[in-house]
């Protein structure tokens, strides 16, 4: 199961994250502090997934974007780290072009993939038909 | 649907936006903020009603705001207003502020409440949509508790639309995760399995993710989604690349949904043959494409299969039960060890090790040792070479220990300081558990503490200690390495603690060759005395002591070094007791006084491997411990080797009562720990406390399990005592017959066994004890009588704790007395027509309880019958449909109430597994009498 979602620039800053299990606000500062931190020291040359504390990380980058996904144990890392692919995929058929930047359409990104913490497959070329759908978008 | 079309676009928010990126300071954004919070409370506070437009805009504005990091305190009744617009645009706004801002004790959530059930009735998915993707997002109990029962309706639903199905599959699922309780069971999980059959694939995937779930709590309520998961993984799998449409993602049919479904069947043994077949054509369907030419060069679509080949293997690994599948799914992982892609090498490394555990593929996967090995030598990353340890260690047995023992030893040189302990404890386990030869053993730990001594923890040591207590043949050649490792000019304080006690005990064992005569290891050991921490030196003493006995030439010279200043006047009290009470005993006492006090020390009881439970805790205690039973099973039957220690947990590292003395925590060896039988100043010292009940008894938990199903036999047997059990139960009374044998000539004095309950066993089971004569002869036995009543149902069973002194030492045994539940048992015989009455009776959830698991002995129908029968319940034959099932029935009695309990075993014998279903009156009853149950087979 996914238990949460960060797109992370590579100055460490949150750009978005979703929690699909409750942790306070407090601690996912920390909690993405320390993420990013394993993500952004590791070379291209090693594995994409990382074990830390009860959960394993996986994360792939793009250009100057990190996307982590936390997940636990009996998660798939292979199906997850393709996922992410597919997610990215999704977004720039929405978007033409994955940025972050700020603006308005940061709203709006296709959450319904993601839903609870598991991929949910959806159409990659049907747009119309990915629910916009609120997905937090963290300080700009 | 309405997405994101230009015209729709709010001018004043882009304006908005623009205009705080183009401030130049903090200062200036802060201003145009603020006012801006002034134009839109003016505009919300006016006269003039806003449309739709303005507000979504205005609300979209706030939102902005917040997520730019401000408070905001208004504008959520414009947002709650916003919800009830039938404009898509202004609805989704209206929903995203409410997700984003408002919290569940908001007065508002009334209001909010009732707009998302309006949503969910209206009949248009869009609003539906929205309505349901709002419940899951805020995902609280109270939210919950609103809707719960309102989704499963939904979902089930035969006029709902796709998207809306999928919507709330996956909103249901979120409310479970939250508040499972407020997700009843009920009519709707037998049609939500259907879903499995639909014809849009994102149903299905969103219905399998909530299935999924759902079953790992209920297995029985979606038993038959088996059989439809299967049938539906097939039509994946056999689909032809382009079939499934916007659902085959780089030629790969439908993925993640495979890998879903491959996940859902791991909740459940393997299915009956004609599934089964199925099944297996599946999985060999999988395995065969990974070795077809890809259908496109793209990584996306290697990475899609893969992903579902991973999942395939752990189905396989999962079941356990098809030899061929698992050797191919080896060879498979085989080839990817040589990958040239990172991730791919990872992944094979860690499902290779769990396939290491399999009987039925670990001769496979031993073949690729050198593979592994070379992965250890040249991987790059430090997590792929951690990986790599674990599946050398997951695949050592004794064939192949000493290599990859050797192979772990000379990694360690070069290992990253983040997985050297673990590395050290796996070398000290794997080097324990496969040593033939007791000199390897010994030669192993000593170098384990030459490269990395700062990672051997105590453990380690005191396990070495243990065994060349144990093992006589051993001890010359430990004396004798250690004295040789003991010469390097800096050595680790480990080895000085190692060869400190070793040579104390075992010294006399060289003292014959001139080059390590009784001075020379004397001032050898003294030399790093001045370099050791507190404890260390506190050890040396002992040593120091112990070589006045051994050797009484060396009296004058230990003698001088207690009596100087540095030791009897140490800052350090420990240090300066020792010495001066060493000092004096070997002045006082007679020769034979001291060989007494200071006798080699007695063989250390078998227990479970310290280190072992350390790996554990340090593990966390799911992962290795199944990878150790299995394991540990495995090299009974493969190695037909010696059985480790019992596994009992609750005997980890029992603490002899002076431990603390030494400061050394929980040190099984005591390093000075000479019976305090004589020498008037020692018995001070080493004053125990006989109040303290001593840990279970090693084994102590194998014999409960095994009184379980009998009322007579030994309870319990070292060299001094034996504990024999007879006991008799009617209705809710008991009787048990305690005999105590002294094993040795010797009178037991002080003899006092105590039966300890806790409080709330206590209220549940009376038992009063008459005292037995405090002095048992040698060769004699006492008897005591327990009477025992059931009140009420309990779980705990009573501990028995025996102290007595036997030849001036003081001894201390635990054992758990094995009073259970099922011992009030009444058999009761019924008809089958009563007894599947009855059955449907007990329906209510949580009167069952059931549980899967592994046979643990042959699965003979004669032996398990005898076992329900000593279980105490009926056995009832001809009820059960399936002969090969057992079921069984009757009464449990307690002084309050009588509880009907009805069960049902079924074998599988393919599987070689068990689901044992349990079905009571009381909750409590189910679940013990489950927990007990299990255990027998």
């Amino acid at each position: 199961m996914i238990k949460f979602f960060l797109m992370v620039n590579k100055q460490g800053q949150t750009r978005l994250s979703k929690y699909y299990e409750h942790v306070e606000i407090n601690k996912r500062t920390l909690l993405e502090t320390e993420v990013i931190k394993s993500c952004l020291s590791r070379s291209s040359e090693q594995c994409s997934f990382i074990e830390y504390k009860d959960f394993k990380l996986i994360y792939r980058q793009y250009a100057a974007l990190f996307i982590v996904v936390g997940v636990n144990d009996t998660e798939n890392e292979m199906a997850i780290y393709e996922f992410i692919h597919n997610f990215v995929e999704v977004l720039d058929d929405y978007f033409s072009r994955v940025t972050i930047h700020n603006s308005k359409e940061q709203f709006k990104p296709p959450s319904a993939k993601l839903s609870e913490g598991g991929t949910n497959e959806q159409h990659r070329v049907g747009k119309a038909q990915v629910l916009p759908s609120s997905v937090h978008t963290c300080c700009v | 649907m309405p997405a994101v079309s230009k015209g729709d676009g709010m001018r004043g928010l882009a304006v908005f936006i623009s205009d705080i990126r183009n401030c130049k300071s903090k200062e200036a954004e802060i201003k145009r903020i603020n006012k801006e919070l002034a134009n839109i409370r003016s505009k919300f506070k006016g006269d003039r009603a806003l449309d739709g437009y303005s507000k979504k805009k205005y609300v979209c504005k706030l939102l902005f705001i917040f997520l730019l990091g401000h408070d905001i305190d208004f504008g959520h009744m414009e947002a709650v207003n916003l919800l009830s617009s039938n404009r898509y645009t202004e609805k989704q706004i209206g929903y995203l502020f409410i997700s984003v801002l408002v919290n569940s004790n908001s007065e508002l959530i009334r209001l909010i409440n009732n707009a998302i059930k309006n949503d969910l009735a209206s009949r248009n998915p869009t609003f539906m949509g929205l309505a349901l993707h709002c419940i899951a997002n805020v995902g609280s109990r109270e939210m919950a508790e609103a809707f719960a029962g309102e989704i499963p309706r939904i979902l089930v639903a035969g006029d709902t639309m796709d998207s809306v199905k999928q919507s709330a599959a996956l909103c249901l699922l979120r409310l479970y995760r939250t508040s499972p309780d407020l997700v009843p069971m009920g009519d709707w999980t037998s049609r939500v399995v259907h879903l499995l059959n639909d014809q849009h694939l994102g149903v299905v995937t969103a219905a399998t993710s909530l299935i999924t779930t759902l079953a790992q709590k209920n297995p029985e309520e979606f038993k038959t989604s088996v059989s439809l998961a299967v049938s539906r993984l097939s039509r994946i799998v056999t689909s032809a690349s382009t079939d499934l449409q916007d659902y085959t993602y780089y030629f790969v049919p439908a993925p993640w949904l495979s890998v879903k479904l491959l996940r859902l069947l791991q909740c459940y043994p393997p299915p009956d043959p004609a599934v089964r077949g199925r099944l297996t054509e599946c999985l060999e369907a999988i395995l065969n494409k990974a070795q077809e030419p890809p259908k496109s060069k793209k990584v996306q679509h290697s990475n899609a299969k893969n992903a579902v080949l991973f999942e395939a293997i752990s189905l396989v690994i999962h079941h356990d039960s098809e030899p061929n599948l698992l050797v191919r799914a080896c060879n498979q992982l085989g080839q990817f060890l040589q990958h040239r892609e990172t991730n791919l090498r990872y992944l094979a490394l860690e499902s290779m090790c769990t396939l290491a555990s399999s009987e039925f593929s670990h001769e496979a996967v031993k073949t690729h040792i050198e593979t592994v090995i070379n992965a250890l030598k040249t991987e790059r990353d430090v997590s792929v070479r951690q990986r790599a340890v674990d599946l050398l260690y997951a695949m050592c047995d004794r064939s192949n220990a000493q290599q990859i023992v050797a192979e772990m030893l000379s990694y360690l040189e070069t290992a990253d300081y983040s997985i050297r302990e673990e590395i050290v404890l796996k070398v000290a386990i794997l080097a324990e558990k496969y040593a033939v030869d007791y000199t390897w053993y010994v030669d192993t730990i000593l170098n384990l503490i030459r490269i990395a001594g700062d990672y051997v923890s105590e453990e380690v040591w005191y396990r070495v200690i243990q065994i060349v207590i144990n093992r006589d043949d051993v001890q010359g050649y430990a004396a004798k390495t250690v004295f040789e490792a003991l010469q390097a000019s800096a050595c680790h304080e480990n080895l000085v603690k190692v060869g400190g006690y070793i040579l104390g005990e075992f010294g006399n064992l060289i003292a014959g060759d001139p080059r390590s005569s009784p001075l020379t290891q004397f001032h050898l050991l003294h030399s790093k005395f001045h370099l050791c921490s507190v404890p260390t030196r506190a050890l040396l003493l002992s040593t120091y002591i112990k070589f006045v006995n051994l050797f009484p030439e060396v009296k004058g010279t230990i003698q001088d070094v207690l009596r100087s200043d540095s030791q009897l006047k140490n800052a350090d009290v420990e240090l300066q007791q020792r010495a001066v009470e060493y000092l004096r005993l070997s002045t006082v006492a007679s020769t034979d006084i001291l060989a007494t006090v200071l006798e080699e020390m007695p063989p250390f009881p078998e227990r479970e491997s310290s280190i072992l439970a350390k790996l554990k805790k340090k593990k966390g205690p799911s992962t290795v411990t199944d990878l150790e039973e299995a394991k540990r099973e495995r090299s009974a039957d493969v190695n037909g080797g010696p059985e480790p220690a019992p596994a009992s947990t609750s005997a980890v590292s029992t603490p002899s009562p002076s431990a603390d003395l030494l400061g050394l925590g929980a040190a099984p060896p005591v390093p000075a720990g000479p019976p305090p039988s004589s020498g008037g100043l020692l018995v001070d010292v080493f004053s125990d406390s006989p109040s303290a009940a001593a840990p279970l008894a090693p084994g102590s938990e194998d014999n409960f399990a095994r009184f379980v199903c009998k009322n007579n036999g030994v309870l319990f047997e070292n060299q001094l005592l034996q504990i024999g059990l007879k006991s008799e139960f009617r209705q809710n009374l008991g009787r048990m017959f305690i005999f105590y044998g002294n094993k040795t000539s010797t009178q037991f004095l002080n003899f006092t066994p105590t039966l300890i309950c806790s409080d709330d066993l206590q209220a549940n089971i009376l038992g009063p004890t008459k005292p037995v004569d405090p002095a048992v002869d040698g060769g004699a036995q006492v008897q005591q009588a327990v009477n025992i009543e059931c009140v009420s149902d309990f779980t705990e069973a009573p501990v028995l704790n025996i102290q007595f002194r036997y030849g001036g030492t003081f001894q201390n045994v635990s054992v758990k007395l094995p009073i259970t539940l099922n011992k009030f048992f009444q058999p009761t015989e019924m008809a089958s027509q009563d007894f599947f009455q009855r059955w449907k009776q007990l329906s209510n959830p949580q009167q069952e309880v059931q549980s899967i698991f592994k046979a643990k002995h042959p699965m003979d129908t004669e032996v398990t019958k005898a076992k329900i029968i000593g279980f105490g319940s009926a056995l009832l034959e001809e009820v059960d449909p399936n002969p090969a099932n057992f079921v069984g029935a009757g009464i449990i009695h307690t002084r309050t109430a009588q509880i009907g309990c009805l069960l049902r075993l079924e074998p599988n014998l393919q599987a070689q597994m068990y689901r044992l279903t349990l079905r009571t009156s009381r909750e409590t009853v189910s679940q013990r009498l489950c927990e007990l149950l299990s255990e027998q087979f």
